[in-house]
């Protein structure tokens, strides 16, 4: 199984000529055939002859490939605008759009030599933190095809998961790269704000969205991170600051002090999931790692104030949709994304904005400040993505308000604006995967892929695949 | 019964948008040229598409251009200041949102005097122009079609007090607004095809304050126009007050050819357009040293300049009004007039003919080059009247058939006689001057 090897072992094998980009390609398109019927991770998948016609050019430009991403076959969650395939953002209204441009993500990912397969399942517009929410077929988890991928990346983490793909573009405006990754058994990255480029992406809030790399390790997201950064003149928002080569120092022996926020291991935590993230705490301190206890009082407002702005810039960003120019009528709106809309446009509303918006915004600045008070007294933040194991499938679409609670631990890093690690960190007894999330500074990306890299030099979580492939 | 009319009081504030001229759009990198694009459509992005995905990066330009001219009238800068969304739906507005300023703009609290007193300048802001749109009738269907040429084309909005008294000083502001904003040289003002747009808001009372109403004519594209529907607005609401009824609080268009105001849209409340922070965009940080260098670049403004000229050369100001439209030929009228007062012409004389025989030049041309010319038609000016009428009288004793076949209709032989009136006299004629004195001549 060649998808199962890191990017930088086929990077080796493609450059030796012992496999090639078509052979990978064509393993991606086998096992894409034969799973996605049952876990819906695609909604778009490119035509395979003109994709194997790439590959074969790629092959023949190995020997002066730049990138080790080149030749190596990837997906984008459909949120990101492409020139190859329809883009729908998991929506009704805008199937069988064709852009005509393609996000700066994919534009970098092209020009690196990787080769994209098709568009990934998610919730429609990134609402909802299930891949329950799409208007195509609901994604299923690999792990339990009875149980929700999470989401709203859901279709990327269930692709890499399942080996359907080596890597994908994911986008976490409130944990929607974090939480699939850790219902999947995969590594995902949320960057700082800016440190990626947004130009292409269709936005769902756009002070919190970012684009980030998933993949099955903390070294593939390194190197796909690699290509994908940079400040960008079409992004207003993108920045270069601390721009490095994650590669480097990844295997650095490193000695940090990790924080454990203790509002993150209240009431709401899932007894099964602490532990197990108390396990990965145990084993950090074993390496060497000091481990510390820290207080982020306000992170208790930290959902609403991720909400409040994530649904006021949400209600501006859907007004485009209104099918005169391109897409279809949006009566299509989903129940969710209408709920959102109609939230958002309350609390932007003359004589509510005060109230709600405006305080949210002043608590996001509160917020931020003593995230950097406990920055003061660590040099990362180790929590859980989730309170609780991937849910049944139905159970979070039938409770909207359960089903925001799912991002009690994600969203409010975006609204500070931090850089997020998910990684595996183990499973439940009924074989469920577990993730544990790293948080570090705004632009502190290396600091958090060597602590994970480290972690998963000492475990092999991160290696174990789902029984479907097996 | 109604109590004899009263004495009203107009009040009335102006806002004034006008298109910046840019080399491109408020925020993205396409052509900003929508009257001269050969095609419609033609100058577009994703971003100012609204496409998804696309964001907007803001134009240094504009915002260096804005804060100008509210250096120029006199406004205070916010230093730090950002741009909002503003929330409506309009199938010129691809966006669902246009990107303006709310709470913050760049400029705020200057002022402009004017013949009758000074006019306060409530804010000058920065935003996007809309798509324009075409409601035509093809093929016996009636369609609108949208033209995006125009969206995302940087706007600057200049708003005033209710300062304004009467008609007349609102078109005197905008004439006076309309010359700096081309002093500058950052916007063209062509109102015929709405670089420049007029809305006045239009009230009466008994005394100054305002009233409980006010009335909204949008869309004005001339400034004859604004003072005609101001005052006719005048008339309507002041026959409205002596029935003791309040103006309905609405939105008016001017109807140019009927010469009346008609109600477009009534207010039943304030819109709400859901403003708040664009978040694509980071908020904008100004040094006073920043402010203080572009308030040095500001070249000096229209008035300076006429006094200037006045106190120079004794430039009279109906000419100096005329030629100071033009920012870049403003230093090379000042080398002209003190060329000429160094020859001994009268530098209001060059004026008067710059306008009247509209003598041509340009940025490359010499002040000798102008000196020459009004020196050549000066000299046509002085061609002795009766040499003329001498010669003319000799040209036509020599060809009595021209004038017989003149006088029998063939007009046409003008031309040949003209040409022998020019023969003999060698300077370069005023040839209109000669025609009419030869028609004279032949019609005697």
């Amino acid at each position: 199984m060649l998808l199962d090897k890191s990017i930088s072992q086929l990077a080796k094998l493609l450059r030796s000529k012992k496999v090639s980009s078509v052979d990978l390609v064509t393993e991606a398109y086998d096992r894409i055939a034969d799973l996605n019927p049952q876990l819906n991770s695609f909604i778009s998948l490119r035509d395979k002859e003109e994709v194997i016609k790439e590959a074969k050019k790629a092959d023949e430009g190995i020997d002066q490939a730049t990138s080790l991403l080149h030749g190596i076959p990837y997906s984008l969650k459909d949120a990101y605008v492409n020139k190859e395939t329809q883009t729908t953002c998991g929506s009704q209204v805008l199937d069988g759009f064709n852009s005509p441009y393609e996000a700066t993500v994919q534009k970098k990912l092209k020009d690196s030599g990787a080769i994209l397969i098709g568009k990934n399942n998610l919730d429609a517009w990134g609402h909802g933190g299930s891949t329950e929410n799409t208007d195509y077929k609901v994604g299923k988890n690999p792990w339990d095809i009875t149980r929700i991928p999470g989401g709203s990346s859901g279709g990327s983490a269930a692709a890499i998961s399942s080996r359907m793909i080596s890597f994908s573009i994911g986008e976490d405006t409130g944990g929607s790269i974090r939480n699939p990754s850790s219902m999947c058994n995969t590594s995902g990255l949320k960057v700082s704000y800016g440190r990626v480029s947004r130009y292409g992406t269709i936005s769902y809030a756009s002070s919190l969205d970012s684009v980030g790399p998933m993949a099955k390790s903390v070294e593939d997201l390194a190197l796909v991170l690699k290509n994908i950064i940079g400040k960008d003149k079409l992004d207003a928002t993108s920045s270069n600051n601390n721009d490095t080569d994650y590669l480097t120092d990844l295997n650095k022996k490193v000695s940090k002090t990790i924080g454990l926020p203790k509002e993150f291991f209240d009431e709401g935590l899932d007894p099964k999931v602490k532990e197990i993230i108390l396990k990965a705490v145990k084993k950090y301190e074993d390496a060497g790692h000091k481990v510390v206890e820290v207080s982020i009082p306000l992170i208790k407002y930290g959902v609403s104030i991720y909400y409040l702005t994530g649904l006021s810039e949400t209600s501006s960003n859907m007004a485009r949709y209104d099918g005169v120019r391109y897409g279809h009528s949006r009566q299509l709106l989903s129940d969710e994304t209408k709920r959102r809309i109609m939230l958002g446009s309350y609390a932007l509303s003359a004589g509510y904005a005060d109230e709600l918006y405006k305080k949210a915004q002043q608590a996001r600045t509160k917020l931020i400040e003593e995230f950097t008070k406990a920055f003061k007294e660590c040099d990362v933040l180790l929590a859980p993505v989730t309170p609780s194991i991937p849910a049944k499938i139905g159970e979070l679409i039938n409770d909207p308000l359960k089903s925001f609670l799912e991002d009690l631990y994600t969203g409010p890093i975006n609204v500070a604006g931090l850089t997020s690690l998910s990684i595996p960190a183990g499973f439940t007894q009924d074989k469920l995967p577990v993730g544990m999330q790293l948080i570090g500074k705004r632009f502190h990306e290396a600091e958090l892929l060597q602590l994970g890299h480290a972690y998963q030099q000492l475990t092999n979580w991160h290696l174990e695949k789902p029984s479907i492939i097996q | 019964m109604t109590d004899s009319p009263k004495n009203y009081q107009l009040i009335c504030g102006l806002e004034v948008h006008a298109e910046l001229k840019t080399k491109s759009k408020m925020f993205c990198g396409c052509k900003n040229d929508p009257f001269h694009a050969p095609k419609p459509n033609l100058y577009t992005c994703p971003t100012c598409l609204g496409m998804p995905g696309g964001l907007p990066v803001p134009n240094k330009k504009a915002i260096e251009w804005t804060i100008k001219l509210g250096l120029a009238l006199n406004c205070k800068i916010n230093l730090f200041s950002k741009f909002d969304r503003k929330h409506y739906f309009y199938p010129d507005l691809p966006k669902g949102y246009q990107i303006s300023q709310y709470d913050i703009p760049f400029c705020y609290d200057g002022y402009m005097d004017t013949s009758e007193g000074r006019v306060g300048i409530t804010r000058i802001h920065l935003e996007e122009d809309t798509g324009k749109l075409l409601h035509k009738t093809i093929k016996n269907e009636k369609v609108s079609l949208v033209d995006f040429n125009r969206g995302g084309v940087p706007l600057v909005e200049v708003v005033t007090e209710p300062d304004i008294k009467t008609a007349a000083q609102a078109a005197e502001y905008g004439r006076k607004l309309r010359k700096i904003i081309r002093y500058l040289d950052i916007g063209n003002c062509d109102m015929q095809k709405g670089g420049m747009r007029l809305e006045a808001n239009i009230s009466l009372n008994e005394t100054s304050d305002l009233p409980e109403y006010k009335v909204e004519v949008k869309n004005i594209n001339s400034f004859k126009y604004m003072e005609q529907a101001i005052n006719y607005e005048m008339k309507r609401q002041a026959v409205l007050l002596n029935d003791d009824k309040i103006p309905t609080q609405e939105t008016r268009g001017w109807d140019a050819n009927k010469q009346v105001t008609f109600s477009q849209r009534t207010k039943e409340s304030a819109e709400d357009y859901r403003y708040f922070p664009d978040p694509d965009i980071p908020p904008l940080q100004f040094t006073k040293e920043q402010i203080e260098s572009w308030k040095k670049d500001l070249p000096s403004l229209p008035e300076q300049v006429i006094s200037d000229w006045k106190e120079e050369f004794n430039i009279e100001e109906r000419y100096s009004q005329l030629l100071i439209d033009n920012v870049q030929a403003k230093a090379l009228l000042g080398s002209i007039f003190a060329a000429a007062q160094k020859e001994n012409v009268k530098p209001n004389d060059i004026a008067k003919e710059i306008i009247n025989k509209n003598i041509r030049f340009d940025k490359d041309s010499k002040s000798q080059e102008v000196i020459a010319a009004y020196q050549q038609l000066h000299q046509t000016d002085d061609l002795d009247s009766s040499v003329l009428t001498k010669t003319i009288g000799q040209v036509l004793a020599a060809n009595q058939d021209a004038v017989t076949k003149y006088q029998a209709g063939k007009t046409q032989v003008i031309g040949f006689l003209l040409g022998q009136v020019a023969q003999k006299l060698p300077q370069k004629l005023d040839m209109s001057l000669v025609r009419s004195e030869l028609l004279k001549a032949l019609e005697n």
